[in-house]
């Protein structure tokens, strides 16, 4: 087991230099930087543009040099002193604004997708055991409107209910007072207040989805022969379904954890535009639009270097459920 | 090895399917009974409802099969201990409705695994790929015997060990498809006797081996029989098997029960053209391949089980048919000599 973790994290390295390297290449496509458009908008509005300053700037950013000169620049620094740059529109070093919503970010996700499954399983296990009863149709009906509507109009439909009907305030994942204040056990549990709602919503388009594929593996796995025996033990029904064909039809949940935690993240971008979340996508976006490319380069390295520890945790999840992967590793 | 006292007693037993094509009668009127330490050879093509009584048996028709009628009753001994068993010949015999239990109910749950065990058909589809045998062998010991964890693992291996698995020390904490097909049929059979059942159901446990293995599961079984005594219901398509393994035997066609007799009667004086048919298409050493090809296989094939033919279900494909007789009247269940019955218009009396 030690060694089939040990051999996957050393085939994560070349894929990692491979992400930084396509992600900061993608950053210099466009024509222009952030400095060229900053002194043209600074010129429009009527104000001096200090030449010395800019040349300065663009010398301490490394611009105007080759890309691969950049690029070296950015990732040494990045290994060698943790930094990951300097974020031009916000002037303040990258490494100060990424690491609180890059770990919102992944709290969401994750929160998110204990959410999910802690319906879908459950779920998708009684719609199985009970195929085509009422409550069986009920939830495909359900999973149909949660696959159907798209998540934004889903997050939408809630905050409209939570503001109105129950007075949460889900804009933002903090009260107003928290929002700058350093982290306290106070601020932890205002956070929480805040995360289900959005959780929830991203929950909800996931939920669906995955409930269909517990029910359609479980229906599988139900007559299987090994399942038959375990009946035939004596093992009562609760007590076997849980043991045998449940784990097994779970094994596709944790190998594909990694691939969701990625998709999730995805869909909390939109959220948290639309609900105006203090996590990364946002940010991202507007570093995005201004050519902030060191901002929006780590952004971009951090959360690919996420999709990769994701299919990590899948792999060792699943090597851990299923013990045929373990060994033969 | 058989004792005069009643194990199962089968009457009348009617398992159908209610599929939406219409409903398969997959057994349809089955008597018989199994007494202690028999071993009852149920033998027929298969499709025939072999595996479909066994699984009334045990309450573990799947769904959308259903018991219809009929009635399966257990006569248990209630003082089973084993330092016991036979010092004290008055044993109490409990007598229980299995069909009118609750199949998934805790009295159901008990029977299984206890008084009635499977070795099922294919042994590697039949044991979970993620857990070990060890895992899934001591689970049937926790759950019957209330013995903690190390003392199951300690009879686990004991029962390895019983059944011939070498070394199971070592080996206890296998998975199955680390093993060969011969050792996973072991390891179910140490699960099946693990709790010292009265009945032992094989369901046609080396259908999926090969002709040497089968050989030595079938030597095992006998040897475990003649030290355990329990009973075991052989189910086979292969008339071979029988011979060697069972003293009584039933011959199903079409769910139902055509002939019941000993092994012997059955190779020297079988009455239903059904088991003579049965008989003809063995090979034989030193029989001439046209010969041989000509008797092969009986005429005919299995009619569609959604529509069982009016009459006698075998007319079809028989040779001694009666025209106006076997095609019309439904042939009854006679018992031509002390213990040999066949369903047939021939030896209506
Ligand atoms: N799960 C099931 N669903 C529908 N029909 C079944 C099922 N199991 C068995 N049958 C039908 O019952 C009949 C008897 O099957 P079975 O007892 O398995 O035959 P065999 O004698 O070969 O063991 C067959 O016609 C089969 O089609
Ligand atoms: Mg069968």
């Amino acid at each position: 087991m030690f060694a089939y973790i040990v051999r996957r994290v050393l085939i994560m390295i070349p894929t990692l230099i491979l992400i930084s390297i396509v992600s900061f290449t993608a950053l210099q496509l466009p024509p222009g930087d952030y400095l060229t458009s900053y002194a043209a908008q600074l010129r429009t509005m009527g104000e001096q543009v200090d030449e010395e300053a800019l040349n300065s700037l663009r010398e301490r950013y490394g611009m105007g040099q080759p890309i691969y000169v950049q690029y070296w620049k950015w990732v040494s620094g990045i290994i060698t002193r943790g930094d990951w740059g300097q974020s031009m529109e916000w002037q303040k070093p990258v490494k100060e604004l990424i690491w609180e919503r890059l770990g919102l970010t992944v709290a969401l996700a994750v929160f998110s997708l204990l959410i999910s499954w802690g319906i879908a399983i459950p779920m998708g296990v009684y719609s199985a055991t009970h195929q085509y009863s009422i409550p069986d149709y009920l939830m495909s009906a359900f999973s149909f409107l949660g696959v159907g509507v798209p998540a934004f109009l889903w997050a939408l439909i809630i905050m409209y209910f939570a503001q109105t009907k129950l007075g949460i305030n889900v804009g933002g994942l903090f009260s107003e007072k928290y929002i700058n204040a350093p982290w306290t056990w106070d601020k932890f549990v205002d956070m929480l207040k805040h995360l289900w709602i959005p959780g929830l919503i991203v929950a909800i388009e996931n939920t669906a989805g995955e409930l269909r594929t517990t029910r359609a593996n479980l229906l599988d796995e139900l007559n299987k022969p090994y399942v038959e025996l375990a009946r035939a033990k004596g093992l009562s029904e609760r007590k076997l379904l849980w043991k045998y064909p449940v784990r097994v039809a779970m094994n596709p949940f944790f190998s594909t954890v990694g691939w969701s935690l990625a998709n999730r993240i995805s869909s909390i971008t939109l959220m948290s535009i639309v609900l105006s979340l203090q996590t990364t996508g946002p940010m991202q976006l507007r570093a995005l639009m201004s050519q902030d490319m060191y901002l929006a380069g780590s952004f971009l390295l951090l959360l690919s270097a996420l999709t990769v520890v994701g299919t990590l945790i899948s792999d060792i999840l699943l090597a851990w459920v299923d013990p045929r992967i373990r060994l033969e590793a | 090895m058989k004792q005069d006292q009643l194990l199962i007693s089968v009457k009348d037993l009617r398992t159908y399917f209610f599929l939406d094509e219409g409903t398969v009668r997959a057994v349809d009127g089955v008597d018989f009974n199994i007494w202690y330490g028999q071993t009852l050879g149920v033998v027929g093509e298969s499709g025939c409802g072999k595996s479909v009584t066994a699984r009334s048996i045990l309450r573990i028709v799947p769904r959308p099969g259903r018991i219809v009628s009929g009635e399966i009753t257990l006569y248990r001994k209630c003082d089973r201990s084993p330092s016991l068993r036979g010092e004290n010949p008055s044993q109490q015999i409990e007598e229980i409705k299995l069909t009118d239990l609750d199949p998934t109910g805790r009295e159901m749950c008990s029977i299984r695994g206890t008084e009635i065990a499977l070795v099922p058909q294919e042994p590697m589809a039949s044991l979970s790929p993620v857990h070990s045998i060890g895992n899934q062998i001591a689970e049937v010991i926790m759950l019957h015997q209330r013995v903690d964890k190390h003392t199951a693992r300690a009879r686990t291996i004991e029962m390895l060990e019983l059944v011939g698995f070498p070394k199971p020390k070592e080996r206890v904490d296998s998975l199955p498809h680390q093993l060969s097909g011969g050792l996973r049929q072991r390891a179910v059979i140490a699960m099946a006797l693990c709790c010292h059942p009265s009945l032992l159901i094989a369901d046609e446990p080396t259908t999926a081996l090969d002709v040497t293995t089968e050989a030595q599961i079938l030597r095992l079984l006998r040897n475990l029989q003649s030290e355990l005594g329990m009973a075991i219901m052989y189910i086979t398509h292969n008339l071979g098997v029988v011979a060697q393994m069972c003293e009584d035997v039933i011959v199903m066609y079409m769910g139902r029960v055509v002939e019941e007799t000993s092994v012997d009667a059955l190779f020297h004086s079988p009455l239903h053209p059904y088991t003579q048919a049965l008989l003809r298409s063995i090979p034989r050493l030193g029989q001439k391949t046209r010969e041989r090809r000509r008797l092969e296989s009986i005429r005919g094939t299995v009619p569609d089980p959604y529509a069982i033919p009016k009459g006698c279900s075998f007319h079809p494909r028989c040779h001694q048919r009666i025209r106006g007789v076997c095609d019309q009247q439904e042939p009854p269940y006679v018992e031509v000599e002390p213990g040999h019955k066949v369903r047939c218009l021939l030896y209506q009396p």
